[in-house]
């Protein structure tokens, strides 16, 4: 704690600065629009951590829950005209609904069969935003109304990595209170001994399903966003592939760290563009890269600034 | 602030419990068969038997985590069979692991502070907030806790991670997560195995103390001179049936447990 006054983690503020200096390396609308996706994929990587890393919960469906609470946002101002901030509001309503009724039969299931179950949950999603045309616009996708928030309508580059950062804050303070409270001594408990839980009174799948609609919500929101600022969705979004790129986020960042999702988020969405260079062995460098910081720094990215000493052990 | 041994101080009228005609089977194997026994409120009643007697599905069938295949259990006159662990816990009833299950990556107090979490708030906009009754729990049960791992004289282990605290601490925390639950009948699977001497002296003296505040312990144990030390009622389990039951001396002369349970001689060369 670095001091009682300060009601925020060092690490909190740490990256708070980093976000604020982090655009004026920005020189051009692409670069900007890179750091947006990162800082989004930072929020769905930091809530898919609070199920993973720490409630020990696996999901291979969190890009598909992502892409289809974009597409529900998307849908709702495209065809039924409502606006921009109601449709989020729906879509995570919808999304909360979906996750907790999901969530019943999905995390009775353990290990590799929940992967197995997350895994075919995401793959049916991604069928169904392919086949559904009308709604979707299938395979080519669809494009989305802009954005307005009480008749404001961020335009630039910079008022969305505002916004976007702003909630990554917003969503690790929260994460933060969030992991060192009761409530998040059970979801650790998840992870380590479900025995010892019930054992004192916990009802597991109770918690479970909670961490499960917590994750799932925060994935609608930032994909949610995510559709608004690209102002184009598709299938994509919700592949199969997104959501093995935000397990390895997590797992690269370290599990279990909520700093680490962000690290993993940034370098899984900024390494490819740096190796676009390297044309066809692009591929071939970016998979040995993360093999290599894997073997070192089996612990996560995060694991690096360790030495410098943990404040908060879960944060 | 005078603490009483329990974090809830309640005027204990609970905490007997009966099971009728118990059977599990597993395949062809009747692991527990057509069991029954009563514990009487406020005292230590032991089940001992060989190995493989049935003793931990005795105890997974009493606190839910097994289903019974037939037969009831019943906690103060209402009938709980097959109700979950954690619903027990809600009844005053607690148990531990024969092998231990303690949250490796969560601190000796957290573990405890788990076992207190039943009472805490834990509304999520509450807790994502850090709402004034969040910290105000989290002051008033740390306090509880560390008194808790005061009674075995393990407070100074309060902030270290449980998986880096030897196999004695761990199995004697359990107890104590146990206790921070308030159980009016707490059941131990083997709280003792793998202790020294000085170690299984600290355990027994707390099961006193904790008897002598009028909570029911179920014991299951192979160290007989703790077992004959501490129950009043002691039954037998021998291939899932009752052997024998009766006082540790009763016991102690059973010709049949005898030749069960050690194939002959006598409990004090054990």
């Amino acid at each position: 704690m670095m001091s009682k006054n300060i009601p925020i983690s060092k690490s909190l503020l740490l990256l708070s600065i980093t976000l604020v200096v982090i655009p004026f390396f920005l020189d051009n609308d692409f670069y900007y629009e890179i750091a947006i996706v990162a800082l989004l994929n930072a929020i769905i990587a930091s809530g898919l951590n609070l199920l993973m890393g720490y409630a020990g919960q696996i999901s291979l469906a969190h890009g598909a829950f992502a892409g289809l609470g974009g597409y529900i946002s998307a849908i709702l101002t495209g065809h039924y005209g409502l606006p921009p901030l109601l449709s989020i509001a729906i879509a995570l309503i919808f999304m909360a609904i979906f996750a907790f009724i999901l969530s019943k039969p999905i995390l009775k299931l353990t290990g590799h069969y929940l992967a197995m179950a997350t895994l075919g949950v995401g793959v049916i999603i991604n069928i169904i935003l392919n086949s559904e045309e009308d709604l979707t616009g299938g395979a080519d996708g669809m494009s989305v109304d802009s954005f307005t928030i009480f008749g404001f309508a961020p335009d630039s580059s910079w008022q969305w990595y505002l916004i976007a950062a702003i909630l990554l804050i917003a969503l690790l303070w929260l994460s933060e209170n969030l992991i060192n409270s009761p409530l998040g001594r059970i979801l650790r408990s998840l992870h380590d001994s479900q025995r010892a839980g019930s054992s004192v009174g916990i009802d597991i799948a109770h918690y479970k399903s909670i961490i499960f609609v917590i994750s799932v919500v925060i994935a609608t929101l930032a994909g949610s966003l995510y559709a608004f600022f690209s102002g184009f969705i598709s299938p994509q979004e919700a592949s199969f592939g997104h959501s093995i790129e935000l397990v390895v986020m997590v797992v690269l960042g370290g599990m279990g760290r909520l700093y680490g999702s962000v690290i993993g988020a940034f370098i899984i969405t900024i390494l490819p563009q740096f190796l676009t260079s390297f044309d066809e062995y692009q591929t071939l460098i970016y998979g040995a890269i993360i093999i290599f910081v894997m073997v070192f720094m089996p612990n996560g990215v995060i694991s690096l600034f360790d030495r410098f000493g943990k404040e908060k052990r879960y944060a | 602030m005078e603490l009483s041994l329990f974090s809830i101080d309640l005027a204990r009228r609970r905490g007997m419990l009966e099971a009728k005609n118990l059977t599990k089977q597993f395949g062809g194997v009747k692991a527990v068969d057509d069991f029954s026994f009563k514990v009487k409120k406020g005292t230590v009643h032991a089940i001992i038997g060989p190995n493989g007697a049935g003793k931990t599905t005795l105890v997974n069938m009493l606190t839910g985590v097994y289903s019974c295949d037939s037969g009831s259990v019943w906690l103060d006159g209402a009938d709980v069979t097959n109700t979950s662990t954690d619903q027990l816990v809600y009844r005053g009833v607690c148990r531990t692991f024969q092998h231990l299950e303690v949250c490796g990556n969560m601190t000796a107090l957290e573990n405890v502070l788990l076992g207190f979490d039943r009472y805490m708030s834990k509304n999520i906009l509450k807790v994502s907030f850090r709402t004034k009754q969040i910290k105000d729990d989290e002051e008033r049960y740390t306090k509880r806790a560390l008194h808790l791992l005061g009674l075995i004289g393990i407070e100074k282990h309060a902030d270290t991670l449980a998986k880096n605290l030897s196999y004695g601490i761990l199995k004697k925390l359990e107890i104590i997560r146990a206790l921070a639950t308030s159980p009016e009948l707490i059941l131990l699977d083997e709280p003792v195995a793998g202790l020294n001497p000085k170690e299984t002296a600290e355990v027994a003296d707390l099961i006193r103390k904790l008897t002598a505040d009028d909570v029911t312990i179920i014991l299951i144990e192979h160290d007989m001179r703790m077992v004959m030390d501490l129950s009043e009622y002691i039954t037998v389990m021998n291939f899932g049936k009752k052997l024998a039951e009766g006082t540790p001396t009763e016991i102690k002369n059973n010709p049949d447990v005898i030749k069960a349970y050690l194939g002959g001689g006598s409990f004090e060369n054990v």
